[in-house]
């Protein structure tokens, strides 16, 4: 990182009095939140508190009913503004994978950069190639995705992900669907991904890390931030006794 | 085990069928040899014609139901009145007995065709032939369309978010990720309505073309003797058996190249 400091004045992601709600049930209920270039930013708190629904409207594959969403200064949430021009700039990553079960490894990876960027096929392989063989993957290029583990299926998601060149990554509690065992070599993307200056947004459960690697911590309660600041503020010295209370059920749970 | 039981069967039927009492007549009705040799070739050619039904509609028919598979999923709702002109077809079509259809659609049809050649002489049995075609490719493709929507609304939505969250297109998620997926899950039900088809052709005859079921009609009504319609149903099976077994083993080997494992 350069001498800008975390909180420039320049924003890439910034969250106006975001609302949604499915049906009558108020998911995001006014989400006011800037994220400046290169920060990394946790979210935090219970299941249903609004973590995935900010992330997925983030990606646009929730629509907000009111509000905005700016990605560098642009509202990205206008009404009848096609999606896909920003998805290519905003990469996500899912609890489940999602990755394509009736593609190959290296399928799944380069299908994106052909189809969407209009890659050649020797120069996406290459890319993607390149990008496997650094997290590891390399062998598993030719498997198909129900060979891997959850751990290796995950590190495919991302590089399928980051093979669109995102200016920002969004990581929707990625390692939550896996064995304990695993968790580690997906952070560890997470790490790399960090050191090399990645904007990010990550809901996550595993407090140890968003204490590690965040900015920001962010704790939702209700669909709004109930509480936001650096993590040594929020896991030693939480304001907000919603927040104490949460930390003191993750921490009897074992998972601090 | 399974063999054992099989061949218990098989002795039964074999001993005990000739035993009753009307046996010797139907096997001289049914299966007489001197027929079945005589009644063969002429069934084996108008068979011929079951199978080119066969082979240019079944694509036809593919083509057309997930045309129309397509159309009853799509989520825009500036494009809901196509949505429901294919909800209306498909309703329609699957209402109504297929033989009706074939009646409606090849003497309709012909009606329409001779207001318009007026003068000009009778329709002619290829017009009956394309117009029973028209009308196989008309029902099934509701059939097949039905079996491809099921197939498409299988497809988890998470494999949509996958997609598009890619920036990857409606068009191009649609065509690279949900519908290899809900083909490949359809296989065995779209078997069925093939095997269905393959069959069915032969209803095309109600409309004059002679094919393998007419044929052995008209040879059964000549000898007095009912063989020709166990050779054309020997026919059928001949090509129906394999199309099973074909489906089964390419299902099964989607399945292993896709997942390591196999559950039972």
């Amino acid at each position: 990182m350069s001498a800008l400091s975390p909180k420039s004045a320049v924003t890439k992601l910034s969250y106006r009095g975001v609302c949604k709600a499915f049906g009558d049930k108020t998911v995001l209920d006014g989400i006011d939140l800037d994220v400046g270039p290169g920060q990394a930013i946790a979210l935090i708190g219970a299941s249903g508190s609004g973590k995935s629904t900010m992330l997925r409207c983030t990606n646009l594959l929730e629509p907000i009913d009111d509000g905005a969403i700016l990605l560098d200064g642009d509202d990205i949430t206008e009404p009848g503004r096609s999606p896909d021009p920003v998805r290519r700039r905003v990469g996500m990553v899912f609890q489940s994978f999602n990755l394509f079960p009736h593609m190959t490894v290296l399928a799944n990876v380069t299908l994106a950069p052909r189809k969407v960027l209009g890659k050649s096929k020797d120069e996406a392989t290459d890319s993607a190639l390149a990008m496997l063989q650094r997290f590891g993957l390399a062998d598993k290029a030719a498997d198909y995705p129900d060979r891997l583990s959850g751990g290796q299926q995950q590190r495919v998601a991302i590089v399928r992900a980051l093979q669109m060149g995102p200016e920002v990554m969004l990581l929707d509690e990625i390692t939550s669907a896996l064995d304990p065992e695993l968790v580690g070599e997906v952070l560890n993307v997470v790490r790399d991904l960090r050191a090399d200056g990645m904007t990010m947004l990550f809901a996550t459960h595993e407090m140890s890390f968003a204490r590690e690697i965040a900015d920001t911590v962010c704790f939702l309660k209700n669909g709004t931030i109930a509480e936001q600041g650096p993590p040594q503020q929020i896991f030693s010295a939480p304001a907000h006794p919603e927040t104490r209370e949460f930390l003191a059920r993750v921490i009897a749970s074992g998972r601090l | 085990m399974a063999a054992a039981s099989t061949s218990v069967l098989a002795a039964l039927i074999v001993w005990r069928v000739p035993k009753l009492s009307g046996w010797r007549s139907v096997r001289k009705s049914f299966f007489d040899a001197d027929t079945f040799s005589t009644s063969f070739e002429p069934v084996l050619r108008a068979f011929w014609l079951d199978v080119r039904i066969f082979l240019v509609c079944a694509p036809l028919i593919v083509a057309f139901g997930m045309l129309i598979a397509l159309s009853r999923s799509v989520r825009s709702p500036l494009l809901f009145p196509l949505r429901m002109a294919a909800t209306l077809y498909v309703d329609i079509v699957r209402g109504v007995p297929i033989i009706l259809w074939l009646y409606l659609i090849g003497f309709g049809g012909a009606g329409l065709m001779r207001v318009r050649t007026v003068g000009i002489g009778p329709i002619s049995i290829g017009t009956y032939l394309f117009l029973g075609g028209v009308a196989l490719v008309v029902t099934y493709s509701a059939y097949v369309a039905e079996v491809f929507r099921a197939g498409i609304e299988g497809v988890h939505e998470s494999q949509r978010s996958g997609a598009r969250s890619l920036g990857l297109s409606t068009r191009h998620t649609n065509f690279h990720v949900v519908l290899p997926q809900a083909v490949r899950r359809v296989i065995p039900p779209l078997m069925n309505d093939f095997i269905s088809l393959q069959k069915d052709v032969a209803l095309v005859s109600v409309l004059g073309p002679i094919e393998a079921l007419r044929r052995a009609d008209v040879l059964q009504d000549k000898l007095f003797n009912f063989t020709p319609f166990v050779v054309a149903a020997v026919l059928f099976l001949c090509v129906s058996i394999p199309l099973t077994r074909t489906a089964d083993y390419l299902l099964a080997k989607e399945r292993r190249t896709m997942s390591g494992t196999a559950v039972r």
